[in-house]
């Protein structure tokens, strides 16, 4: 059709003439509106409708996908329209375009009305200045979620990339390394609700059920609750954290453990040194910043914990963390205002592993 | 690294080494196992661990009674009467996958775009937009939770799955385009110049010869959004919240379990054992992809 209305537009009738600009033009519209009407209708049928779950479900997987070409389809057809010079400039753009604003909407915008709110009370209506703050480092209930954050973040961390390094280490030396690391690494695909209810049966009271009281009353010890024992049942629980998270380390470390040329080993070898001195002065400085990488990485999950203390203890018992506190300003206390000022918190403890982050990719030349 | 000729007493120190936390990080599992096949009187009476000198305690009435909707009265092979209050775990499985599959594909495309454009062409403001996209990944969720659930009150989505997907899928994004980024940086410029002189454009490029040769990095994607939106917790609690229990993905549901059985432990494993069969299923069918995955994006927490 383009061929006939460039192609032979100078011999055309006036009235000839105007009927192709109107199919042009039409065109024009209607290529636009219709991935408007799919992208729109999807979205009002999958909000509204109350057709069953399969065919709701298939429809947003179809919706998903074909809402998805449908724009791009549009943008395809866009670019051809406009001058050839400029489409160089405009096509990445309109690649990078819908991955922007949904990460604008989702992510970036939502930071600055959270540090908006923060400043309101708990209906975001009335300006309370630093008060929702002032309530965060002061009050007794956030001063243990301040505590058992850091208590995470450090143990937490800490026995993670330390078990992940051993059990990588030993694991590389051993026939048996592949089945090792799948049942350890288990963990990682399951949610940590499940792996809550796992450790709770294990901390059962009753020594015939839970193994652990079974374990002390064998030695003659007498059977505890440990999820009520302040302070020491955030140490139960960050148990269930190192239990998930240790997978993850040992994963990463063990592909860089592989990585430290055996040559160094033989020649250290050579010159007399045992074992420990190989894991000291070669392997764990030739892994630095993998070392780092991960533990940037769980120090990250250690801060926004939530699951595990709100399915085993909802945080009774002095184990509040920021995370649970957050939701439970949130959904329990209804108070905007302080949950947007401890997500914001949250927030800020991140940003150096954000920064971190950013600035190991400006050494890769990426940005 | 591996090192050769190694001595008996070394070889037995590792494997011994390797052997003990292999049997405390299986232990617990092997106990929720076991549990969730025990009648309610064998659980009660004796540890699981003894489980296997009574082979008669073993039944699926806790599955059956897990995925149940209604109540039902049975009597034990004690010969005591129990009243078996459903757990509705079928219901909150169609749920999951519900919430689960959109939340996996929505992201993927949109993602795929946005990593080609940002490796492949150059543009103003790619450095500091890619940079922002790097930061993103490791946004904790909570900083939009209050902003978007007024933004769904507002348009209808709050309590809908709608809304839990475009949740879920914008929040995978970051790591969908920095994972496809990592990959399609290493496909060699020659490939798509020689493809440009032969008069094709980038769009056709990126559908006949980029998501063709980025599978293997869509997967290592699709599987690790899975896992994360399948065991995720928060995100349904925020945005499902008032949608009514018929709604409940399993990380909800068993949440409000571990409140309804108490102490009936042999109902609790089977439960959490319901929730965790899939994604064990995928895990251990698709760990290339998954390890793929998780070793090029190990940021996101």
């Amino acid at each position: 059709m383009r061929d006939v209305m460039t192609g032979s537009g100078k011999e055309l009738s006036l009235p000839a003439q105007i009927g192709v600009a109107l199919v042009r033009l039409s065109v024009s519209i209607a290529i636009p509106l219709l991935t408007f009407l799919v992208l729109w209708g999807g979205f009002v049928f999958l909000r509204d409708s109350g057709a069953s779950q399969l065919v709701i479900t298939a429809v947003a997987v179809f919706w998903g996908i074909g809402g998805v070409v449908c724009l791009y389809w549009t943008a395809y057809w866009f670019l051809t329209r406009i001058p050839k010079k400029w489409r160089p400039k405009v096509e990445p753009y309109l690649f990078i375009g819908p991955a922007v604003v949904a990460l604008a909407w989702f992510i970036t915008i939502p930071v600055f009305r959270t540090g908006y709110f923060s400043f309101f009370d708990r209906y975001s209506e009335n300006w309370v200045g630093l008060r929702n703050f002032a309530y965060i480092f002061t009050h007794r209930t956030m001063l243990i979620a301040w505590r058992n954050n850091v208590i995470w973040l450090v143990f937490g961390t800490g026995f993670s990339v330390l078990f992940g390094f051993i059990i990588a280490y030993v694991a590389d030396r051993s026939r048996w390394e592949v089945y090792a690391k799948a049942l350890i690494f288990m963990p990682m695909a399951i949610s940590m609700v499940g792996a809550s209810i796992i450790w709770r049966f294990v901390y059962a009271l009753n020594p015939d059920i839970g193994l652990l009281n079974a374990i002390v009353t064998a030695f003659g010890g007498t059977e505890t609750n440990w999820l009520i024992v302040r302070p020491w049942n955030n140490f139960f629980l960050i148990t269930v954290f190192i239990w998930g998270q240790t997978g993850f380390a040992m994963i990463v470390l063990s592909t860089a453990i592989k990585g430290v040329p055996v040559e160094l080993l033989e020649a250290s070898r050579v010159d007399g040194a045992n074992n420990w001195v190989q894991v000291t002065s070669i392997v764990i400085p030739y892994i630095k910043s993998t070392i780092m990488t991960v533990s940037t990485a769980i120090i990250i999950a250690s801060l926004k914990t939530f699951d595990v203390v709100f399915t085993m203890t909802q945080g009774m018992d002095g184990t509040e963390v920021l995370a649970s506190q957050q939701y439970k300003q949130m959904f329990t206390y209804f108070n905007y205002g302080r949950g947007a000022a401890i997500a914001l918190i949250i927030l800020l403890a991140v940003i150096p592993v954000v920064v971190y982050n950013v600035l190991q990719f400006r050494k890769r030349g990426d940005i | 690294m591996k090192n050769a000729n190694e001595t008996i007493g070394t070889k037995l120190l590792v494997n011994g080494i390797l052997l003990l936390f292999v049997l405390i990080w299986v232990t617990p599992t092997m106990g929720l196992f076991l549990t969730s096949f025990r009648s309610i009187d064998a659980m009660s009476e004796s540890g699981w661990w003894t489980a296997f000198s009574d082979l008669g305690g073993f039944t699926l009435d806790n599955y059956r009674q897990v995925m149940d909707t209604g109540t039902r009265s049975y009597t034990t092979p004690g010969g005591r009467q129990v009243a078996a209050v459903g757990g509705r775990l079928g219901q909150a499985f169609l749920n999951s996958i519900t919430v689960t599959i959109p939340a996996v594909v929505i992201p993927i495309l949109i993602a795929t775009f946005a990593a080609y454009g940002f490796a492949k062409m150059k543009f103003r403001g790619r450095r500091i937009l890619f940079g922002m996209v790097v930061a993103m990944l490791v946004v904790p969720v909570q900083i939009s939770l209050i902003p978007i659930l007024q933004d769904y009150q507002k348009i209808g989505l709050a309590g809908s799955y709608l809304g839990v997907w475009l949740f879920h899928g914008a929040f995978g994004l970051p790591l969908a385009t920095y994972l496809l980024y990592n990959f399609i940086s290493t496909i060699p410029d020659s490939i798509m110049e020689s493809a440009l002189i032969d008069g094709a454009d980038q769009f056709n490029i990126f559908v006949r010869l980029i998501i063709p040769l980025a599978a293997p990095a869509l997967a290592a994607f699709a599987i690790l959004q899975f896992l994360w939106v399948w065991n995720d917790l928060l995100v349904p609690l925020v945005f499902l919240a008032g949608a009514g229990p018929g709604r409940e993905v399993l990380t909800q549901r068993l949440l409000n379990l571990v409140g309804q059985f108490g102490a009936d432990w042999q109902l609790l494993t089977a439960a959490a054992f319901v929730s965790m069969i899939l994604p064990l299923i995928i895990f251990f069918s698709l760990q290339r992809f998954f390890v793929t995955g998780l070793l090029s994006g190990s940021v996101k927490g």
